[in-house]
């Protein structure tokens, strides 16, 4: 399982990166691989406002479909458009395949250093 | 022994003891006695088949079968080609049930995609679902296809069906949105109103093509106020007429919707009917339903699914944009039949023969003192009359085998189909003229 | 096998209809003027429809037929959809004339046949449920749910009392039930149900209060089970003022033996095309004809333009008055089965799935809530999945090989490897025992050879179709070449 230790992550399985005053965020390589094969991405609308823990985007397997929580509050500044049109790439690349950008963050939960997350994951799979 | 059962009494009480159990009775240990029926039930005692079917047939002849049919307001006699009839009464059709398992349903789910196909090319629509229950509903779920946040309130024609605005009201009562009735001006929608009351939080229109009294709107110019206003479109059509009719999208439409009865089913009293509907890609997640898609299977072969199935209730719960479940997949079945039947040139006959009939009636008919159009415009093949004296002359004409136009608040409202013949008319024409002793 | 679109060529197609035009000059006795439509509403091109003959039509729609499976190809155990046997004379009487050929706003003295179809209907069906009334406009089994749902809506806010927003659903609940609660502007409360299926008590003691406008439920159960406590839990919610909504899916086991009417239920629906014979068409159409008590009548739907709607109706939920043709085919069943076959057929469901469940339990597969069930019942795969791999979804398309079509899978979801079967009664002895020794030979391929499940089915038209592919690229209509 790959937790790439620059990132940061949510204990519902996003994962995020700082990029001057945005953050972005995806889901895991964990969370790609329980969800199976994801076949759509939902996706807010820039400049919707996300706040912490509520869903901000849901993707949908053949037979399921999963909310995906935000671990920031703030205004959404992006939205990853390539992931309507190429779905998989969640699957095959999920650290590239980001779902939104957010500026104006006035909260972050409290995030997991790559070890505590896998530490998390591990616990999760018992 | 009439049940359809399929096993004796001697047979299904062994297979009790086989239980460890001693009747019936004790299969249902867990139901409370307070709820238990005693005595019997309150229905008659069973009936043979011949029996059932004397029944039946007397009641059938207490119904009014009318020779000729002048009367539609969403519910039509068109003539329906008997191999339409024959193919879809297949029991395997008839008797099959959604098509959950692919491997064994690729007849069903084919016989979905190609009617998906043809309401796509029939509205100009880029995907269609695999239908609704009829053309009331199916303008209820676009309307709700169309509200988000900012944009909830929901605008409809004055002109449209009754009973379709009344469905669409009933789904707003649900999920608490606002409907707006745009009013008409000489039997169409009133364009300056609708204007002004569309607004930054307006999500759709609805109008229907023809509308209710078989008036043609300026759908080109409606399309235009409603997209300048950032909200989306929603055209009723009756399918009959799209293949002489311009499509929905040729009108920029959304979503296209309608009752697809016209199309093979019979009047049935009202069903079962058929609703379309079909959109753009853009709104094609929106779309409430069952949708068939084509695939491949493990070895490479055509292959046909239920697909984009996270849309749906069974998945998505409380978060489903509908609760529907199922499909009129038999109505769809009539309705594809039907327009493979007629083809391309068919299907243009029979709007070709609605149009020239109904105006050939209309002429008649104002040629007689005290009739005459109500509405100015450009009508399909329904219109409305004044009639005078109304009740006694379509009285008269139900005693000769004809059902008159529908009275309607404006006057009658007539509908000629392919159908009637020039006798049929001129027959129509003559009794009325009878009945004001002319 | 070729789409329809590509049998398709110009120019072939059948003469269902003389061109008028072609006649107008000749005889001006016969056909009326032409009249040609203003050039502003005409479409551009034609809609490419196919053009075929009328044999290829014949021969392509019977070779679609062959590619699919009806009641009348063999066992259909589907859980929850209650595939009995359509008995062949409703067909008939369905395509009679007199029937068939209605309008529906044709006066009202013109149709006393169907209206004594409706209030024959009506009487047969109340005295079945303990309901006062019953409107047959919906016409599907969840659009019978919304209209219920609507009614309850209706009466509490008719007392001006806004505050009840919630709708209690148990967590076994079939989707289509938060799905209408939410459609229907509430919030949905899931509660949890107790080890052996049946609502907890004190969950919903827990959740009940003057928010609640009701509970959804069917009984029995989505496992199977009735559920002993109903009177105690139509009582916790009518106590609360909150109002009583009974799913019918699941009243073939008790119809004729208990009446949701005496267990509580203010509200009802019934899939007429289920428990009452009509069939299945592929999908539809049915009748979610609904039941009320006298509280909820002055809000029953009726058709503005063929009624009178009452001041207080939510107003209509269809077109005119519901599918009449299904509503006609249910009356002939009922007057087939009449006083003594409802609770006849009733039982023998019940028989039946008890019968089935011993069998698949003796041949080693795990019923997921033991005892007696009603006329379904529900079998967890999941230990032979820890075993062998072999998956609820391999079992069942190893069935599709043995003509037997599968059980419905992965529901209710509280049983992750669930097969839910439901034999019916119009199933005899024989087929049970047939399906019974399938299931046991399936089992024994799963233990000694897991690999042929998987690729299972083997020997029908297609294999397992990519649905991942089609959920990504979703190719929903047949695409015309240049």
């Amino acid at each position: 399982m790959n937790i790439p230790s620059d990132l940061k992550y949510a204990k519902s399985h996003e994962w995020v990166r700082q990029e001057g005053d945005s953050y972005v965020i995806g889901v895991t390589d964990f969370a790609q691989n329980e969800l199976g094969d994801i076949v759509f991405v939902n996706l807010p609308q820039e400049g919707d406002s996300v706040s912490v823990g509520d869903a901000f985007s849901d993707v949908e397997s053949v037979k399921a479909v999963s909310d995906v929580l935000s671990p920031v509050s703030g205004v959404v500044e992006a939205v990853n458009e390539e992931l309507l049109d190429d779905p998989a790439k969640v699957n095959s690349d999920p650290y590239g395949a980001w779902f939104i950008k957010v500026k104006d963050v006035s909260e972050t939960e409290e995030l997991l250093d790559a070890a505590a997350y896998e530490a998390h994951c591990a616990a999760e799979k018992e | 022994m009439s049940s359809y059962l399929c096993s004796t009494p001697e047979e299904r009480q062994a297979m009790v003891e086989s239980l460890g159990l001693k009747s019936m009775d004790d299969l249902y240990a867990d139901v409370p006695a307070e709820v238990m029926i005693h005595g019997p039930l309150d229905l008659p005692a069973p009936k043979s088949e011949l029996e059932i079917s004397r029944t039946m047939e007397s009641l059938a002849k207490h119904n009014t079968r009318f020779r000729t049919i002048l009367r539609g307001a969403g519910a039509e006699r068109h003539y329906i080609p008997s191999a339409v009839t024959q193919i879809c009464r297949n029991e395997i059709f008839v008797t099959a049930y959604t098509p959950y398992q692919a491997e064994v349903s690729q007849g069903i789910l084919q016989s979905i995609f190609e009617y998906q196909t043809m309401i796509c090319e029939l509205t100009g629509m880029d995907v269609s679902n695999a239908s609704v229950y009829d053309g009331g509903t199916a303008a209820a779920e676009a309307t709700a296809m169309c509200r988000d946040r900012k944009r909830s309130k929901v605008l409809v024609s004055e002109t449209v069906h009754p009973d379709a605005l009344s469905v669409i009201k009933t789904y707003s009562f649900g999920s608490n949105t606002e409907v707006i009735v745009v009013p008409s001006k000489d039997g169409v929608t009133d364009k300056e109103a609708l204007k002004s009351l569309l607004a930054d939080d307006s999500a759709c229109f609805y109008v229907q093509q023809p509308n209710f009294y078989g008036q043609l709107e300026d759908c080109d110019e409606l399309g235009e106020i409603v997209h300048a206003a950032g909200a989306k479109y929603i055209i009723g059509s009756n399918p009959a007429t799209l293949g002489v009719l311009k499509s929905q999208r040729e009108y920029g439409a959304d979503i296209a919707v309608g009752e697809a009865q016209p199309l093979g089913m019979p009047l049935a009293w009202g069903g079962p009917y058929l609703g379309y509907m079909a959109c753009t890609t853009a709104m094609m997640r929106k779309l409430p339903g069952r949708i068939v898609g084509e695939t491949t299977d493990d070895k490479g072969e055509r292959a046909f699914v239920l697909t984009m199935q996270a849309r749906e209730q069974h998945i998505r719960r409380e978060k489903a944009s509908s609760n529907i479940c199922s499909n009129q997949a038999l109505c769809a079945l009539t309705a594809s039949v039907y327009l493979a039947e007629m083809g391309p040139v068919g299907l243009a006959e029979v709007g070709d023969q609605c149009y020239a009939k109904a105006h050939y009636l209309a002429s008649e008919l104002c040629k007689i003192d005290g009739i005459e159009l109500v509405h100015p415009g450009e009508f399909f093949h329904e219109f409305v009359t004044t009639l005078p004296e109304a009740d006694r002359v379509l009285c008269f004409l139900e005693q000769k085998g004809i059902l008159g136009g529908l009275p309607v608040k404006e006057g009658v409202l007539w509908c000629v189909t392919e159908y009637c013949t020039k006798a049929d008319l001129d027959e129509a024409v003559a009794v009325i003229k009878e009945a004001y002793g002319k | 096998m070729k789409t329809i679109f590509e049998l398709s060529k110009p120019g072939r197609g059948n003469k269902v209809l003389t061109p008028y035009k072609t006649t107008v000059g000749l005889d001006p006795t016969k056909e009326v003027p032409k009249a040609d439509i203003p050039a502003s509403f005409k479409r551009a091109s034609a809609p490419r429809l196919p053009e075929v003959s009328e044999n290829d039509l014949s021969r392509h729609y019977n070779a679609l037929a062959r590619r699919s499976f009806g009641v009348c190809d063999g066992f259909y155990p589907l859980g929850s959809c209650t595939m009995k046997y359509n008995p062949k004379v409703n067909e008939s009487i369905a395509a009679l004339s007199g029937f068939t050929d209605i309008h529906p706003l044709q006066p009202k003295h013109t149709v006393s046949g169907c209206e004594t179809v409706y209030s024959l209907a009506r009487k047969y069906l109340c005295g079945i449920t303990g309901m006062d009334d019953m409107t047959f406009q919906p016409a599907a089994g969840a659009h019978g749910e919304f209209t219920g749902v609507l009614l309850i809506k209706a009466y509490h806010e008719s007392r001006g009392d806004h505050a009840r927003k919630k709708i209690i659903v148990p967590d076994s609940a079939h989707g289509t039930n938060p799905a209408t609660a939410a459609m229907c502007g509430f919030e949905v409360c899931s509660i949890t149900s107790t080890a052996d299926g049946m609502v907890d008590l004190d969950a919903l003691r827990a959740v009940v209060g003057p928010d609640t406008a009701g509970l959804m439920l069917t009984n029995p159960n989505t496992v199977g089970k009735f559920d002993k406590n109903i009177l105690e839990i139509t009582k916790i919610v009518h106590d609360a003022g909150g109002l009583c909504y009974y799913d019918g899916a699941n009243l073939n086991a008790v119809m004729g033996v208990a009446r949701p009417g005496d267990m509580g239920f203010d509200v009802c629906h019934l899939n007429l095309h289920k428990t009452f014979s009509t069939p299945h068409g592929g999908g539809g159409p049915g009748s979610g004809a609904v039941g009320c008590k006298e509280i909820l009548k002055p809000f029953l739907p009726a058709s503005t333009l063929g009624e009178e709607p009452s001041a207080q109706s939510i107003g209509q939920v269809k077109m005119f008055y519901g599918n009449f043709l299904v509503v006609l085919r249910a009356v002939a069943y009922l007057m087939t089965l009449g006083n003594s076959g409802v609770r006849e057929a009733a039982q023998t469901a019940v028989l039946n799935a008890n019968y089935m469940k011993k069998k698949m339990e003796e041949a080693g597969y795990i019923a997921a809530y033991p005892g007696i069930c009603m006329h379904e019942f529900v079998l967890d795969l999941a230990e032979l999945k820890k075993e062998t791999g072999v998956s609820a979804l391999d079992v069942a398309k190893s069935m599709l090989d043995h003509g037997i079509h599968p059980p419905t899978m992965y529901f209710p979801l509280i049983v992750h490897e669930a097969l839910m079967f439901e034999p019916t009664e119009t199933e005899s002895r024989e087929t049970l025992d047939e399906a019974c020794a399938v299931m046991a030979e399936i089992l024994k391929t799963a233990k000694e050879d897991p690999a042929a499940c998987h690729a299972a089915p083997h020997h029908t038209v297609i294999g397992r179709p990519d649905e991942t592919k089609a959920a990504r690229h979703p190719v929903v209509r047949y695409e015309f070449g240049a």
